[in-house]
């Protein structure tokens, strides 16, 4: 399972590799990848069956506990197949619809990072790895968004989206880390094992806000939810792939997989419920006041990952079976949908649902497909979607509580989502061929070809739902921790409440279809709420962030290195001056400290005088070398006080400064007075109280008793652990050898960082 | 910086100090030295040397770019830490070979890092203070 999950990482690393030339195999050779791992995949089907589950570790860093385990079960295994299946779809889809771009060879490149986190994300088992796979899809997602990036708008929203997944991405860390110090593990199948120990822990709601809102930013839930339609900006692939099949869902994934964990309980399932419930109402009223295919298909999304959200908070065996079926119908209308509108998009260069007619004419087989796909979501009977939609009201409707409110909401939803299908699949290819259609023809058989693959699906799953009901979804409620349950799936259930509710989910919908047509006026009209939506919110506290770190900085890093010596100055001499006066009991032992010597009171001799050299001195260069005898003067102490290694260090250092400030200070203008008395006042008030401040300090050290057990243990493992002597040296190279090589790389970067500095002409017409 | 003195005293002490800075690199581990003090000591050899002769001699007596030191320096100290996976063992664990020497102590992994530490600071203080000369 690793080489499955890295070989999408592997091929993006060798495609910018590649030459020009080799680009135009890029596509084909790449759509191989999915292609073989959705075969992988589907190879290994028969070892899910009946809860079992695959588990693969391999040692990362045993001592945290983050280990690269993998774990696929009924739930991963559905996502892996859609991520991978689907993946091969948009793949080959895109080949074509990028024909020549000249960036084609990164976005290949980004799509299959994409596909190799999103797949690291469900087949993760150890909850750090998760969330590294996780970022990694919303970093991933961020370059799909912002492809177009010569277009601000582009630009912007692959900002906001970067901003609020990868915010919740964060605030999900700190739960993870969270659970792992409740459980004392991060292995979801040992969490899976003792879900007791987190339902039971104190800080249980506390571990289920932070998860939660990992999740709702991922998966778009209201308040979080604005960042999707935005998305919309990337190419029609993406939008497709990305923001409705299979990223959006990793929050719903994630939801799902944390059910037997920290699932059934009030908190967990109310919170679901409501959440779940406002974003799938408000996002498919929000679809009906669209316009442009891909918001209504936007809205339409959010409002599906409410469903989603709404059926793992209502938890029972029927809700959870709706929520892993409606995955599935799903991920197959919706991307079949996205990929049509990119067709249209294509061929009539618009996607204005009111301007387009008759396609059908046109490009019957896109035609058929979009049918298939906007029957499957309204839920007809002998399509996907019915038995998933069946299967919900079935959920809703037996609820011990709340059962008339909740069913009639999701009535509701189901309505207004029938209409956004059908607008997007139906509408386009229906009625008289208009101005905007009339130029259009029949695509290559790559962008229709992969449309036509997923309405036979959904019309085959839906006819003969055995195909996958034990192979596929029964495992992913096994995996969910629900014992298993008899044979639910069937197109015929006999007369019962719930086929009612189909029946007037079917008859109002298509009702409003025919009357409600969709126009500017009426987005217009809902531009005035705009203002106390949740995104103007959050996008207002983001701007009032902004200002306030403006300010912050111009105040505290404005530049001038002597404001930025007295900040730290002062802020340091409040806290120790607090600290000194307010806890410690001032106490000298003068029998403590050891004898003076003559060398002694010589070399602070030396350095009283520098000091007021450099304080008065007319000239830089005096200054200069005042300073640098200070410094000598200080290895001369480290020298008396047997610590040879700084004495050294110091030494080599000070006269590195010394030849430095010689260099740049011979350039500069004569040393003049620019600062007034009162300001010279103030500094030496300051650096005199931080000095008087720091010497008691210094001697407040004696008091306190000293632990030695680290500077012993150094000492005495030195040479048995590491050959030497020098432990200044052992433990430089050998104890915290990867320090010093980290602080090596840091010492290139600042090299580097110098030497570019310096050599950056920002002025190109002077030549040097 | 014309003074004859400076000039001849720079010239001998070029080798001298960098003898003494690959003798402070070696004995490092056993007293007081290393790696760290060890590549100021010879990026200072050769700052002396700018200073007496200009920075164009010293720069053709290097050839190369100082700069190039830091990756070389970068590789020694990344080899010495990823040699004992050869071994199945954790990134950086100590791999020593054969007796002491003498002066030099144990020969092993730790010896190598310290001589990547030694690349990396002369590369890194020689770029730093011939770029900012150049410029100045």
């Amino acid at each position: 399972m690793l080489l499955a999950v890295l070989s999408g990482f592997i091929f993006a690393l060798l495609v910018p590799l590649l030459s020009k030339f080799a680009l135009r195999a890029i596509p084909s050779l790449l759509s191989a990848v999915p292609i073989l791992l959705f075969l992988y995949f589907i190879s290994q089907l028969s070892s899910i069956r009946e809860g079992q589950f695959l588990l693969e570790k391999i040692s990362w860093i045993p001592q945290l506990g983050i280990n690269l385990s993998f774990r696929l079960d009924g739930l991963s295994m559905l996502f892996s197949l859609m991520i991978t299946g689907i993946g091969a779809l948009v793949f080959v889809y895109t080949s074509y619809y990028l024909k020549g771009h000249p960036y084609l060879d990164r976005f290949y490149g980004y799509l299959s990072m994409f596909m190799a986190s999103m797949l690291g994300v469900v087949l993760s088992d150890n909850l750090i790895t998760l969330f590294i796979f996780w970022e990694l899809t919303s970093i991933s997602s961020f370059f799909l968004i912002g492809f177009n990036n010569e277009e601000e708008s582009s630009r912007k929203s692959a900002m906001v989206a970067l901003g609020i997944t990868g915010f919740g991405g964060l605030v999900m860390l700190a739960g993870f880390v969270w659970i792992g110090s409740a459980a004392g593990t991060y292995s979801l199948t040992e969490l899976m094992t003792q879900p007791e120990v987190l339902t039971g822990n104190s800080g249980y709601v506390w571990i289920l806000v932070l998860v939660f809102i990992g999740a709702f930013t991922k998966s778009a839930q209201f308040p979080f939810h604005f960042w999707l339609p935005g998305a919309m900006k990337a190419p029609t692939p993406v939008s497709t792939y990305l923001h409705s099949a299979t990223m959006v869902k990793a929050g719903v994934f994630l939801l799902a997989r944390f059910t037997p964990i920290l699932g059934n309980t009030p908190e967990w399932n109310w919170t679901l419920t409501i959440v779940g419930a406002i974003t799938m109402t408000y996002a498919a009223i929000h679809a009906l006041f669209r316009t442009d295919l891909k918001s209504i298909l936007a809205f339409s999304t959010i409002s599906a990952l409410g469903i989603l959200v709404f059926l793992i908070g209502l938890g029972t065996e029927e809700a959870l079976l709706g929520a892993g079926l409606f995955i599935l119908t799903h991920a197959l209308y919706k991307a079949a949908l996205f990929l049509i509108t990119g067709i249209i998009d294509h061929e009539t260069g618009s996607r204005d649902v009111s301007r387009i007619a008759g396609l059908q004419h046109k490009m019957m087989p896109v035609a058929v497909a979009g049918y298939i796909a906007a029957l499957s979501s309204a839920g007809v009977p002998f399509f996907l979607g019915f038995l998933s939609k069946e299967v919900m009201y079935e959920a809703v409707f037996h609820l011990p509580q709340a059962a008339l409110i909740l069913t009639i909401l999701a009535v509701l939803t189901k309505i207004c989502l029938l209409v956004a299908g059908f607008w997007a699949g139906i509408k386009p290819f229906t009625g008289k061929i208009t101005a905007v259609s009339e130029n259009a023809k029949l695509p290559s058989p790559r962008l229709w070809v992969p449309t036509i693959i997923l309405g036979a699906l959904s019309v085959s799953f839906g006819i003969f739902p055995a195909l996958i009901e034990k192979s596929l979804i029964l495992p992913v409620l096994s995996s969910m921790m629900v014992g298993p349950i008899d044979s639910y799936l069937a197109l015929w259930h006999g007369f019962n409440w719930v086929l009612l509710l189909s029946v007037l989910t079917l008859l109002i919908g298509t009702a409003i279809y025919f009357s409600w047509r969709p126009s500017e006026v009426k987005f217009e009209k809902t531009l005035r709420f705009e203002s106390f939506a949740p995104e103007q919110i959050i996008k207002g506290l983001g701007r009032s962030s902004q200002v306030f770190a403006k300010r912050w900085t111009a105040f505290f890093q404005n530049g001038y290195l002597r404001n930025y010596v007295i900040t730290i100055l002062i802020f340091l001499s409040v806290l120790v001056a607090y600290r000194l006066f307010s806890g410690v009991y001032l106490y000298l032992d003068w029998n403590q400290i050891s004898e003076i010597t003559p060398s002694e009171i010589i070399v602070v001799f030396l350095m009283v005088i520098s000091i007021f050299f450099v304080i008065l001195s007319k000239t830089r260069t005096a200054v200069i070398v005042s300073l640098g005898v200070i410094g000598f003067a200080n290895c001369l102490f480290f020298l008396y006080y047997s610590a040879p290694d700084l004495a050294m260090t110091q030494f080599s250092i000070d006269t590195l400064t010394v030849l430095l400030f010689m260099l740049v200070l011979f350039k500069l203008p004569p040393n003049k007075t620019f600062s007034s008395k009162r300001i010279r006042l103030r500094d030496s008030f300051i650096s005199l109280v931080f000095g008087a401040l720091i010497a008691i300090l210094t001697l407040e050290v004696f008091e306190e008793p000293t632990m030695k057990e680290v500077s012993e243990y150094y000492a005495d493992n030195a040479y048995i652990l590491a050959k030497g002597r020098n432990v200044v040296n052992v433990i430089l190279v050998d104890y915290r050898g990867f320090d010093t090589m980290v602080e090596t790389v840091v010492l290139v970067i600042a090299a580097i960082g110098v030497f570019s500095l310096m050599h950056l002409n920002l002025n190109p017409f002077k030549k040097d | 910086m014309k003074s004859i003195i400076f000039k001849t005293s720079a010239k001998y002490l070029l080798p001298v100090l960098m003898l003494f800075s690959v003798f402070m690199l070696l004995r490092g581990h056993y007293l007081p030295g290393g790696g760290f003090v060890g590549g100021l000591m010879a990026a200072l050899a050769f700052i002396l040397h700018s200073f007496a002769f200009g920075l164009e001699e010293t720069k053709k007596m290097i050839v190369v770019h100082p700069g190039l030191l830091m990756p070389i320096g970068l590789f020694f100290a990344l080899m010495a830490g990823i040699a004992p996976w050869v071994f199945q063992e954790p990134f950086m664990t100590g791999l020593w070979y054969g007796e002491p020497l003498r002066m030099v102590g144990m020969v092993g992994t730790a010896l190598l890092f310290d001589i990547g530490v030694y690349f990396v600071v002369i590369g890194s203080v020689l770029t730093v203070m011939f770029s900012i000369r150049e410029i100045i």
